[in-house]
Order: C-alpha cells, then sequence, then structure tokens
C-alpha cells in the first residue's frame, strides 16, 4: 500500500516534471495557434546574418515591427506550401510595421537559394542561417518553423510544421493592434498546446 | 537561448549478419531499412530538382563497392503536395549493395563502413538532412 502510493507520487512527479519541461520549451517544442499574452513572451534571440546582397540583417534592427521569422529549405516541401502567403503578407503589410525574414538551412548556401528566390519571387529578405542561430533557436531540426516576433523583440508565437495561411494572418493582425483594438479572440493567458502536432513522429 | 531540441532519427538500419565474401567473386549485401511511422524519405530519384536523394556510399575497404540497387519507390501525395506524386520509401524497405571482393584480399573477419544520406518529411513538416553511419561485417574465404 505504502508502497503503491510511493509510486503514484513519483508518477506525478514526473508528469509535472515534464509538463514544467514542456511550459518552460512552449515557444518551440509546441504549435500553439494564437499569439500569447505580452507577460508569456520571452526575447527572440537577436542574429547577424548575411542577405544576398551581402548587407547585414540584425534582427533588433526590426524592433518597433512585428516579425515573421521564418526556418525553411528550398528541400522543404511544406515551406513552399507557406512561402506564397509569407509573401502575401509582406505585400499587404509591409507599410504597417510589418516585416517577414526567411532563414534557409540550406547546406550549399547561396547556390540553391538564389535560383528559389528568383523562381518563387520572395519579396523579403533572406538570409543563410548558421549554426549558430540554428542553435539559439532550439537547434531547429524540423522545417518549416516559424516565430512570430512582437514589436518588442519577443516571441509572440511559433508553429513546427505546416500551420494554415489564417492563424498567421490572425496573429501578425493581433500584434500589429488591428483591426482597431478589439481583443482578438487569439489571445490568451491560459492556452494548452497541441500535442499532436508535438514533434517528433506525428 | 530558446530550449534546445533533440535530434530526431527516423530511419533505423538493422545491421545484418556479417557477410560472406569469397575472394575473387561479386557478392551483395542487404541493407534493410525502416522508417518511423508517418515519415517518408525521397527515393533516390525525386521528382524534384530541389528534393535530396536517398544515397548510399562508401569509404574505401577491403571490398570495392560495384554499386547499389535501390527498390522501386511508390508515388505519393501528401498535404503539401496535394496535386504532384512524389518519389518516395516508406515503412520497411531494402538495399542491395554490391561489391567485388579482390582476388588478393585477405581471408578472415573485414568491415565496411558506409554513409545514408537521407531526408525525411512527415505530412506537415521535414527533418533537416542525415547522413547514417552504415557498417558491413564481412568474412572473406578463400
Amino acid at each position: 500500500m505504502k508502497l503503491a502510493l510511493h509510486k503514484r507520487t513519483l508518477q506525478y512527479l514526473a508528469i509535472a516534471g515534464i509538463a514544467a519541461y514542456l511550459a518552460s520549451c512552449s515557444f518551440y517544442t509546441a504549435d500553439w495557434p494564437g499569439v500569447k499574452d505580452e507577460k508569456e513572451r520571452k526575447k527572440a534571440p537577436d542574429f547577424a546574418l548575411k542577405d544576398a546582397s551581402g548587407e547585414v540583417v540584425k534582427l533588433s534592427d526590426y524592433r518597433g515591427k512585428v516579425v515573421l521569422l521564418n526556418f525553411w529549405a528550398t528541400w522543404c516541401g511544406p515551406c513552399e506550401v507557406e512561402i506564397p502567403w509569407f509573401v502575401d503578407f509582406q505585400r499587404e503589410y509591409k507599410d504597417r510595421d510589418f516585416a517577414v525574414l526567411g532563414l534557409s538551412l540550406d547546406e550549399d548556401g547561396w547556390t540553391s537559394v538564389k535560383p528559389f528566390v528568383a523562381r518563387e519571387k520572395l519579396n523579403y529578405r533572406v538570409m543563410v542561417t548558421s549554426e549558430e542561430v540554428d542553435q539559439l533557436y532550439g537547434g531547429v531540426e524540423h522545417l518549416p518553423t516559424t516565430f512570430v516576433i512582437d514589436r518588442e523583440g519577443r516571441v509572440a508565437s511559433s508553429h513546427v510544421g505546416l500551420a494554415s495561411k489564417n492563424t498567421y494572418r490572425q496573429e501578425i493582425l493581433t500584434l500589429l493592434g488591428s483591426p482597431k483594438n478589439e481583443k482578438s479572440p487569439l489571445v490568451s493567458s491560459n492556452r494548452m498546446p497541441r500535442f499532436d502536432l508535438l514533434r517528433p513522429g506525428r | 537561448m530558446i530550449c534546445f531540441a533533440q535530434a530526431v532519427n527516423v530511419l533505423h538500419f538493422d545491421p545484418p549478419p556479417p557477410l560472406k565474401a569469397k575472394a575473387g567473386s561479386t557478392v551483395e549485401a542487404k541493407i534493410p531499412l525502416s522508417l518511423q511511422e508517418g515519415y517518408h524519405v525521397n527515393s533516390n530519384k525525386p521528382s524534384d530538382e530541389y528534393l535530396i536523394p536517398l544515397q548510399l556510399t562508401w569509404t574505401k575497404g577491403v571490398l570495392e563497392p560495384a554499386g547499389v540497387v535501390y527498390p522501386k519507390p511508390h508515388l505519393e501525395k501528401y498535404q503539401f503536395s496535394p496535386d504532384k506524386p512524389l518519389s518516395v520509401f516508406s515503412g520497411s524497405f531494402e538495399l542491395v549493395a554490391k561489391f567485388t571482393v579482390p582476388a588478393g584480399a585477405p581471408a578472415g573477419p573485414a568491415a565496411m563502413s558506409g554513409k545514408l544520406r537521407y531526408q525525411a518529411c512527415n505530412n506537415t513538416m521535414c527533418l533537416t538532412p542525415k547522413n547514417m553511419d552504415v557498417a558491413l561485417q564481412v568474412d572473406i574465404v578463400k
């Protein structure tokens, strides 16, 4: 009896530990539709990478803007689905303090990325990422991985895997503060992760 | 820094029993592979130039590599490619590696090592390309 109780306590502790770990890693390991409450947002790690023209792009240069930061690769089919959405967002919201930044994980760098960018007519800044930057963002291994970053440079939402265009649009509009500022149903301080979208091996 | 993600390997290789190889002959080794459910890898001849093919290569060893036979791929449609079927392998499948055994190969145990390069996806996400070590035990007989 005592042994059974002890075993159950250990099970509860293990579950609590896993829950705490998931909570601490929440903006990376799960798909959270909707933006986090401001108090829950963590700073997006800064980076400096060169774009196709050789110009250095720093995330911190975008402070004051809402940024959609997308890790992708030319060989990633689901990324190819999302990229035209991001082209639309860049076109529609670029004049409203919004920017898309694409970080490619292609191992051969610009050799693959430049022709792809031209073919798909990407209208936002694209950089080839580095291992250091991947590690800062949790060791990106699954693509697409996308972070939506608020005007203060904090991660407001993240998506691992193919999300929906409408989800992204709602999150962007929520962070841009439009339409004139009704509280978005996508803002929640008590959200539950969608465990069906947890990596790996869905 | 954001929480560290665990490395994910969805393709598994079960080393086969030692390959009996007669000096001066040609031999074939079966390379059994199995993918985690829900995942696929591009075949050795993917349907798009941007996709990364499955490729087995050997480092120099006592046997001389004489080609790899890949299984017939499936043509599958996915959520991210609903119109264009992709040439893929999924589930359990087998590669056949061919070798020439030099006539002067010394009798006894030996090993061949190689790399299997692959890139896996499921219906909604892809994993970064991986290089998996493949080791083959060989027993050379005269």
